[in-house]
């Protein structure tokens, strides 16, 4: 642990992506109102990106074909794909439990509970 | 001059999401979000991943974050100051919270093969690179991301506006 160098480095972007991952597990855990909920996992998407770009850009090789270099911006690309479907479905879900329920707080969602 | 951007975007990224998941109302909440994701669209920038960043303040600050104001606006009721409270299993949360941001960062900063700083970049990180690949490599995949947006735009449709009571 060299801290006297302050140049950022890959582990300073890994920090980075941890903090704003645990901030976002912790809205999962914490929120009561379900939009918040979504958004924390959006924090936590945002977390994984960061990741993959970081490692993208430090751990490379100009040995590699060209055209593979960039697999890690791809699949970044894959993850905002996958997070947008999913806040879509998750929102029209949330308004549609909105309309039958009168609620959006998670602690009253225990229907399948008997 | 790269360092010091780094570490204003950084600290207000996770500043914003800090506000994010603390704030009582979820108003704010929805606003930080938007802060966050801008400030992690700089970090891409930072990266040389031109596009992404690109993507990241269209999709995310303009899109996601309409949607969940939209949301936010449609689902709304009773006192807005008390409209984003935590529930009382928030102390585990923090603690499990807690716990995994230690074990990742010790994991982070005992390994050295990631205690590496950038070398010069070469590789681009525009659209016309990104395309190459998604439309090579990724092809299959690419197509199935195309079908899963269009199954999740008619499955929020049907969703959002509801069945007809059949009587």
């Amino acid at each position: 642990m060299n801290l006297s160098n302050l140049s950022v480095g890959l582990s300073t972007y890994l920090l980075v992506g941890a903090m704003l991952f645990c901030l976002g597990l912790y809205g999962v855990f914490a929120k009561r109102n379900i939009i918040a909920i979504l958004m924390s996992i959006e924090l936590m998407l945002n977390a994984v990106n960061i990741n993959f770009v970081a490692f993208n850009r430090f751990i490379w090789n100009q040995k590699i074909d060209v055209h593979y270099i960039l697999t890690g911006h791809v699949a970044a690309l894959f993850v905002i794909v996958v997070a947008a479907a999913e806040v879509a479905v998750g929102l029209a879900l949330v308004i549609t439990i909105y309309r039958n329920r009168q609620s959006t707080n998670v602690d009253e969602f225990n229907w399948l509970k008997w | 001059m790269g360092t010091v951007v780094f570490f204003i975007f950084a600290i207000m990224a996770i500043a914003a999401a800090w506000g994010v998941v603390t704030s009582k109302n979820i108003v704010h909440s929805a606003l930080f979000l938007v802060l966050s994701f801008s400030g992690v669209a700089v970090l891409y920038v930072l990266m040389n991943a031109d596009f992404l960043a690109a993507v990241q303040i269209l999709i995310y600050t303009g899109a996601v974050a309409i949607m969940i104001i939209f949301a936010v606006m449609l689902t709304l009721r009773g006192e807005i100051s008390e409209s984003n409270p935590e529930n009382h299993h928030w102390g585990w949360g923090a603690l499990v919270a807690v716990l995994v941001f230690i074990m990742m960062a010790l994991v982070i900063l005992a390994n050295p093969d990631w205690r590496i700083l950038a070398t010069p970049w070469t590789s681009g990180g525009s659209a016309e690179d990104l395309s190459l690949l998604l439309l090579t490599k990724f092809m299959i995949p690419f197509e199935v991301a195309a079908v899963l947006l269009t199954i999740a735009l008619a499955g929020a449709v049907v969703l959002a506006k509801g069945v007809k009571e059949s009587k």
